[in-house]
């Protein structure tokens, strides 16, 4: 029993992620009749990278929400999928990417993969890491305001030209059980399949490639993590300056130095690996060096 | 007390987007979001 429960703790992040994938992709017969699910939960936006036309779905991804409003004709801006990426980076920050997106969960599965050379970052990792933040102004935001047909419409430039999200959940599955559809690919599918098999296969050499450098969703969260509710304290009585958390962190942040850094994604590797309890985060007590909450 | 003064920029991000919430609801964009939502997005699956 003892071992069970440690087992399920050291693996918990794996359980939610796994559990609250299942959960927001819960619709089953979707997946059996390669159709997608039509209720009233699609009023919903969900807090990951979710594409709404998963056949599982229940909710609406807040990228391609985002897109489908401000590409329409009736509207230049959405307050209603800004208010659901505020409330949920109010609420958790990044903490969405490291537990709660089921595109994470895949990356984490693939790097747990064992490969030759594991790399910390990528060469240009510093400047590399704008480039999600390009991506949400430019495909995300400016594209689909601007570019626009003879009737005014948009298209949601993310979603058709890079999301391996959508890829992944939406178009394999439809293509694979829905014969009308697999009459109709041609060099877009493939282009997003080459993005999806590049980013699966660098997820096994390094750690969530597309959360780092690519996903727009991380950006917007990423802005929220210095002042989300859950955030990360360091106890600089307690901090020897180790180092042992940036090196246990798999997005190699100097964490004694920048606890709620953008680029966090909640994981808690850091916290578990510091030899002296510094980390902790808002939704914690701080423990007393006689083992007294405080 | 503390904890309404630790989170102040927290609360305010939640009650801003609580609101913004509701001003897209009345201004009808649920709609639109469930329009997109309830049929086979092309693009997203790469079709178009």
């Amino acid at each position: 029993m003892g071992k069970r429960l440690s087992f399920f703790r050291r693996h918990l992040r794996t359980w939610v992620q796994i559990c609250f994938a299942a959960l927001s992709n819960g619709y089953a017969a979707g997946f059996a009749r390669g159709s997608i699910y039509k209720g009233s939960a699609k009023l919903l936006c969900v807090p990951g990278l979710n594409c709404y036309s998963c056949p599982g779905a229940l909710g609406s991804c807040p990228i391609g929400s985002f897109q489908a409003v401000i590409s329409s004709r009736n509207y230049q801006f959405t307050f209603y999928v800004t208010g659901f990426l505020l409330f949920f980076g109010a609420l958790f920050g990044r903490f969405v990417c490291g537990w709660l997106c089921p595109f994470g969960l895949v990356q984490d599965l693939l790097h747990k993969i064992p490969f030759v050379k594991k790399l910390r970052k990528l060469p240009g990792d510093r400047w590399l890491r704008f480039l999600k933040y390009v991506i949400l102004v430019g495909f995300v935001i400016v594209l689909p305001l601007t570019v626009l047909d003879i009737v005014g419409q948009g298209q949601p430039w993310f979603c058709k030209y890079i999301c391996p999200s959508g890829t992944l959940f939406a178009g394999i599955p439809l293509v694979a059980s829905n014969p009308a559809l697999q009459s109709a690919l041609g060099w877009l599918f493939n282009w997003k399949m080459a993005v999806l098999v590049a980013l699966l296969l660098l997820s096994v050499v390094v750690y969530r490639p597309f959360c780092r450098y690519l996903c727009p969703l991380g950006a917007v969260y990423s802005l929220f993590n210095p002042v989300a509710l859950y955030r990360f304290r360091i106890d600089a009585q307690k901090c020897t300056q180790c180092g042992a958390c940036q090196r246990a962190c798999p997005m190699d942040i100097p964490v004694q130095s920048a606890p709620n850094s953008p680029e966090c994604i909640r994981c808690g590797k850091c916290r578990a690996a510091c030899p002296h309890g510094a980390i902790c985060s808002t939704l914690q007590r701080a423990h007393r060096a006689d083992g007294k909450t405080i | 007390m503390s904890f309404l003064k630790q989170n102040r920029a927290a609360l305010l991000l939640l009650l801003a987007g609580i609101a913004c919430v509701a001003i897209g609801v009345w201004r009808g964009e649920a709609e639109t979001v469930f329009r997109k939502a309830v049929n086979i997005c092309m693009e997203c699956i790469g079709l178009g």
